[in-house]
């Protein structure tokens, strides 16, 4: 069979990328940026709050973490409320302890059924974005444009309910969205989505929306739930992402973002809490690290460009 | 190659263990090339009916953007820690890249990398390709390159490793030497073509940063640590006949800020042994064709 004559066409080849949603920019050309007191390096916190119902759905995709035996999952669901319910309160130690505040990618779920947790995440200083209705919410280019609209505007609305803030920050699950996705959230009056993991700083869409990139490399679920290394060799990786990023920040006077993912059924476990402690003792003490939630990161770089 | 066959009959049986003796220059016993991929994916390709390109409904954000790293931040970062320790890049090149981001391309060339191509974008694959739609790859390949860094490509790694039956041949006989595509041996080796000669130089997919970190999951330093592994067995035995060592990577896996430092320290002692010949893909071909 031949190939049909347009798969050798190339209607988008041109200079820039092909597509209309962002501008290429080279990170080591760009004008300097530096974050607040001088520090060259941010290091963004961001814990999900994750509810995964169940009954797992499949449109337009299952989340990752979702269930994964046959109905009822009480293994995968269990420990996943584990997180809600006794994990994250040692992350939040943990913050404390070391003085650093997070943003916290709450489902709207979660701030409905665990109020006490909110209370809690807010009573630390930490910021909330938004994180989708629960672990089913899902967004893809198969999604209907009413149907994601809906999705959009029901965590918002869930979550400010619950909470009584209103989210600046988006992160989609799975980092998935729809090619409506970011004029969606820009609509909905958001400031900025963590999705596209392109780049070391903050950027802007061609919309307005800004990006904060937070990378998935070093997530705790590809790290130590994919990959399936240690607590220990994920905070070494840390280490080595964070020192390279300082020389590199000096080397070329400009700031950089280190982001720093966390679940809290992953890494709230009690064998792996100290591992993330000892680490962030380490980076809260080095002279080049200002920990900042995402809105405080993209203020920061706002304000600069 | 012979279509519908089992062996496809690519190249001649030469068991490693008694060959004639290979020598590099300055009698160094294990050539080193590093082979920066630099590669435009499209956010949203036409469908191959043999291969999607992304997993999920376009636009695949994850996988579009974490390339789109390679352009926008590492691929400096990568090309400044072969710089230091004296690596030249052969870059298997998506030919579009000099359309999208000339900059990146205008980096390498000035850097003296050689370039050789990796089809139009690793988002086209060449499955189900007839032979007209192949020859206008190969030949905007050829001018493309030409065009944005004055080099005439001599070697081919396919796009996204998909091949046509008559890849080998029609590479050939356009003048391209060497091939990238064939896994069978840690020396250069000859490939039978239709016309003209052609080589086949050792890639490596094992030893490929996108093996080590998305196949096998290995930490930045657990790769550094096997590409020294590599380096020191291939450079034993080349005492006794010259091996080849390919060290195949993407900025947007390696030059990730928790890998590039344990990266730049292996190459930093793989160029600091004596029995390194940095080297580009061509000169190696051009040494082994003087010998055989």
């Amino acid at each position: 069979m031949t190939l049909d004559p347009e798969y050798t066409r190339y209607p988008h080849r041109r200079e820039g990328y092909d597509h209309d949603l962002y501008q290429w920019s080279n990170l080591h050309a760009r004008a300097p940026v530096r974050w607040p007191g001088g520090k060259s390096v941010a290091i963004v916190l961001c814990v999900s709050l994750e509810y995964f119902p169940i009954l797992p759905e499949d449109e337009p995709f299952r989340a990752p973490g979702h269930m994964v035996t046959p109905y009822p999952d009480y293994r995968h669901y269990t420990v996943r409320d584990y997180g809600n319910r006794v994990a994250v309160f040692r992350l939040l130690d943990a913050f404390a302890k070391a003085g650093v505040t997070a943003s916290f990618a709450t489902n709207a779920a979660v701030a409905e059924r665990y109020p006490e947790l909110i209370d809690a995440v807010k009573a630390g200083g930490h910021e909330i974005i938004a994180h989708s209705t629960d672990m089913n919410g899902t967004i893809a280019s198969t999604l209907s444009e009413a149907e994601e609209r809906a999705l959009i505007a029901e965590s918002l609305a869930r979550l400010e309910a619950a909470t009584g803030t209103t989210p600046k920050g988006w992160l989609s699950i799975a980092r998935s969205q729809s090619w409506r996705t970011v004029d969606l959230l820009k609509e909905h009056g958001l400031t900025y989505c963590c999705d596209w993991v392109n780049d070391e700083l903050p950027w802007r869409f061609n919309n307005g929306l800004i990006n904060l990139p937070l990378s998935v490399d070093l997530s705790d679920r590809q790290i130590v739930a994919v990959q399936q290394h240690s607590a220990e060799a994920w905070a070494r990786m840390m280490r080595d992402a964070f020192a390279f990023l300082a020389q590199e920040a000096a080397r070329q006077s400009s700031a950089r973002l280190l982001p720093m993912q966390l679940t809290p059924y992953i890494m709230g476990q009690p064998f792996r809490i100290a591992a993330l402690e000892d680490l962030l003792a380490d980076l809260t003490a080095r002279s080049e690290a200002w920990f900042g939630s995402g809105s405080a990161v993209v203020e920061s770089w706002e304000a600069q460009q | 190659m012979q279509e519908n066959a089992a062996d496809p009959g690519l190249y001649d049986y030469h068991p490693y263990n008694n060959r004639p003796k290979i020598e590099w220059p300055e009698g160094k016993t294990c050539a080193v090339w590093v082979a920066p991929n630099l590669e435009y994916y499209e956010i949203d390709p036409p469908a191959n009916p043999h291969r999607k390109a992304w997993s999920k409904p376009h636009p695949d954000v994850v996988g579009y953007s974490y390339r789109d790293h390679s352009n926008r931040v590492s691929h400096w970062r990568m090309a400044d820690a072969m710089g230091r320790h004296g690596f030249p890049g052969s870059v298997s090149l998506s030919v579009a890249l000099c359309d999208h981001h000339p900059e990146v391309v205008a980096d390498g060339a000035a850097r003296g990398w050689e370039f050789f191509s990796h089809g139009i974008y690793n988002t086209r694959y060449s499955y189900g390709m007839d032979e007209a739609q192949e020859r206008a790859i190969i030949e905007d390949s050829i001018e493309t390159v030409q065009r944005a860094t004055g080099q005439r490509i001599r070697g081919w790694l396919a796009p996204a490793l998909t091949h046509t039956p008559r890849t080998l041949d029609l590479i050939a006989e356009y003048g391209m030497d060497f091939t990238c595509d064939l896994y069978h041996d840690d020396q250069v080796q000859e490939v039978k073509v239709a016309s003209g000669q052609l080589a086949s130089i050792p890639y490596s997919l094992e030893v490929n940063d996108h093996y080590g970190f998305n196949v096998y999951g290995m930490s930045g330093r657990e790769y550094a640590d096997s590409l020294l592994r590599q380096f020191e067995r291939l450079a034993a035995e080349g005492e006794r006949s010259g091996t080849v060592m390919c060290i195949p990577i993407h900025a947007y896996l390696i030059g990730q800020p928790h890998r590039i430092g344990p990266f730049e320290e292996a190459l930093r002692r793989i160029a600091a042994d004596p029995r390194c010949w940095k080297a580009r893909a061509g000169e190696i071909v051009d040494a082994w064709r003087a010998q055989v």
